[in-house]
């Protein structure tokens, strides 16, 4: 059977732009058709920007590599239009369990708050995931939308100016040029755009390889998270299993630093490994295998004039917590507006500098944790070793010990205290929706809070007067009025009231909180509104 | 200075009694598994003490004089 990932699914296609006596200019060029490259792509296409997607391939991700993602990225893909379908076809977990050699010492559930319409997290194949971003992108240019990818497009060289920047693309009937006022590049982590412009892009290695095989079997596991520290079947290391959707199993082996990859990759040597961990008597079969190792990195800033990067080609961390592709698509969730208000004219430049400023916030949140879990997981020396054992029997017993366990800080956005287009928080509200948070969900009406939140920014009062909309410097604010009326199970009560009587957020587009006050107050947020779009 | 510090004077009653009990517990073993017992004994006490202030004074008062990073 021929598998998704070995399909062309945007095959190269001669365009007229390769025979233009010009380069052609487009509104925006994004390099890379990974996880976040669409992303970007859908989010620029549903503001009606016109966008062209260049990919030196033709088909989704090869192989297996992602398959957790996690429930901020679900509700940034909701905002989209695709992440129902991603949730029909992923398997949904919220439960964690940790073993150590032989035995189970703790359990975890990521999600016991209710009232939320995505769960903590989804497996879906990362293939899927793109197929799924690649449909949607079908969708767009069915209804009209200015959207394409273009595969087998390579991008061999660029050239930065001040207004534009020019790309020389390389397909299989020669190369051709391209102008794009704006370039998002997500190329990954090997990005060539970052070499081609000679930036840096530095952080730590960690010496140690994992082995992980896709099996298929009828097993009766449950869809849960299973992490297994110093097991008998793989001495000294760790291992992780997951379920992903069609009956296949992601096993996550580690192996250490000085091995063979060929070698251990061998059907020969894998088989009788994962029989020693799933029993001698389950049948089972193997889809793929890989061996990879990881770095912490990122750039050291992420916009270059007119040159954006996102995702892995801005910055990579360890698997663990599956952090990469969730945090590429949040890069994105802050870019896709901010972009919109620059190309209208509605927001100067500079505002993309505060891409810069939150995501890096978040790439070094993403890259602690993933460090700091990793070296729990292959600690470095014979103390850390010692001292991580202790955790992890103590946890069998005592629950203090738990919160040490660290098998991957699984990913969670991230909140941009201290972002330069927040305004002083003015409300004795909850801690998680300061200024800077991303507003949690919470039922309203048949659906949710956020299904009415995001592409536009919102005056959100609760019990509270404010105009329906006003707008500010071009920039338009629409209302949307809840009271306590709407809230029958209390949810938007304790996300956004707290004690408080009444409440007015001046959320952004991409669902993050500006600005917060007990009561309108024209211009107070009339200010929230300039500082939200770089005008302060 | 913070209100919350770190006690480096005398605070355990019969001292040589804990300092007893102390050797006693590591006695039989093997090294490591008093490195095992220190461990876990440690991170008990830490979760004792709580608050992260006097822990990080702690850290810093168990550092060998005259090493760098202390
Ligand atoms: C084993 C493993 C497990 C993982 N698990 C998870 C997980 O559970 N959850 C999670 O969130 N993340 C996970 N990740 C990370 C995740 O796979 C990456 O973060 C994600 O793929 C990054 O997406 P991207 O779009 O930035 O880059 P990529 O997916 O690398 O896509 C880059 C694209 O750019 C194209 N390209 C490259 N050079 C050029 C060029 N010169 N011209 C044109 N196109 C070019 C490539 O063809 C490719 O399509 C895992 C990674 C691995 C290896």
């Amino acid at each position: 059977m021929t598998k998704i990932f070995e399909t062309p699914i945007y095959p190269f296609v001669r365009h007229a732009d390769h025979d233009a006596p010009a380069p052609a200019r487009h509104k925006v060029l994004v390099v890379g058709a990974g996880p976040v490259g669409l992303a970007a792509a859908i989010d620029l296409a549903q503001q009606g920007i016109e966008v062209v997607v260049l990919d030196e391939n033709d088909k989704v991700s090869f192989g297996s590599r992602a398959i957790c993602f996690a429930k901020r990225p679900l509700e940034i893909l909701d905002r989209l239009g695709c992440a129902q379908a991603m949730v029909e076809k992923g398997e949904l977990w919220n439960v964690g369990k940790v073993f150590f050699k032989d035995r189970q010492v703790y359990e975890f559930n990521l999600l016991p708050e209710k009232g939320h319409r995505r769960p903590a997290f989804i497996n879906l194949q990362q293939y899927y995931f793109e197929k799924h971003l690649v449909d949607r992108i079908q969708e767009l240019q069915d209804q009209g939308a200015e959207i394409e990818i273009r595969g087998r497009n390579k991008v061999s060289a660029v050239g930065t100016h001040d207004d534009h920047v020019t790309l020389e693309i390389d397909t299989p009937e020669g190369s051709y040029n391209l102008e794009g006022d704006w370039v998002i590049a997500c190329d990954g982590a090997n990005s060539p755009m970052r070499a081609m412009l000679g930036k840096d892009f530095v952080g730590r290695v960690f010496e140690d390889n994992f082995l992980i095989a896709d099996v298929v079997m009828e097993a009766e596991f449950p869809s849960e998270r299973w992490f297994w520290f110093d097991p008998p079947f793989n001495p000294g290391q760790s291992a992780l299993l997951h379920k992903q959707p069609d009956g296949v199993w992601r096993i996550d082996l580690q192996l250490g630093w000085d091995i063979d990859k060929e070698r251990e990759k061998r059907p020969e040597n894998v088989i009788p490994r994962l029989k020693q961990m799933l029993g001698e008597d389950v049948e089972f079969e193997l889809e793929w295998v890989s061996i990879y190792t990881f770095q912490c990195r990122r750039m050291e800033k992420f916009r270059h004039g007119r040159v954006i990067f996102a995702g892995d080609a801005a910055h990579q961390v360890s698997p663990f917590g599956a952090r990469g592709a969730n945090s590429g698509i949040q890069d994105i969730d802050n870019l896709g507006w901010k972009l919109k208000l620059v190309l209208d004219g509605k927001a100067p430049e500079s505002l993309l500098d505060s891409y810069d400023i939150e995501r890096i916030h978040g790439a070094d949140e993403n890259i602690l944790n993933s460090s700091r879990s990793t070296d729990f997981i292959t600690p470095k020396s014979e103390m850390s070793r010692i001292l991580r054992d202790a955790v992890l029997d103590l946890a069998e017993t005592h629950e203090f010990a738990r919160p040490l366990v660290n098998s991957g800080r699984l990913s969670v956005p991230c909140t941009y205290d201290d972002s330069p287009l927040n305004s002083a928080d003015a409300l004795d509200g909850p801690e998680r929706t300061r200024p800077g948070a991303p507003c949690p969900d919470a039922p309203l009406g048949d659906g949710f809070l956020l299904d009415q939140l995001g592409h536009r920014f919102t005056l959100l009062t609760f019990n509270a007067d404010a105009p329906d909309e006003i707008t500010e410097d071009g920039v338009t604010v629409t209302r949307l009025a809840l009271s306590d009326a709407d809230d029958p199970t209390r949810a938007l009560r304790q996300r956004y009231l707290g004690k408080c009587k009444s409440a007015v957020y001046l959320i952004r587009p991409d669902q993050h909180v500006a600005a917060r006050r007990p009561t309108w107050d024209e211009h107070q947020f009339r200010a929230a509104i300039r500082r939200a779009t770089g005008k302060e | 200075m913070s209100d919350r510090s770190l006690i480096l004077t005398a605070n355990i009653a019969e001292a040589d009694d804990f300092y007893a009990d102390l050797l006693d517990a590591h006695d039989g073993l093997t090294k490591p598994e008093s490195d095992a017992l220190n461990a876990r004994l440690l991170l008990i006490l830490a979760n004792q003490i709580g608050d992260r202030e006097i822990l990080t004074q702690a850290i810093k008062a168990a550092k060998p004089h005259g090493k760098p990073h202390d």
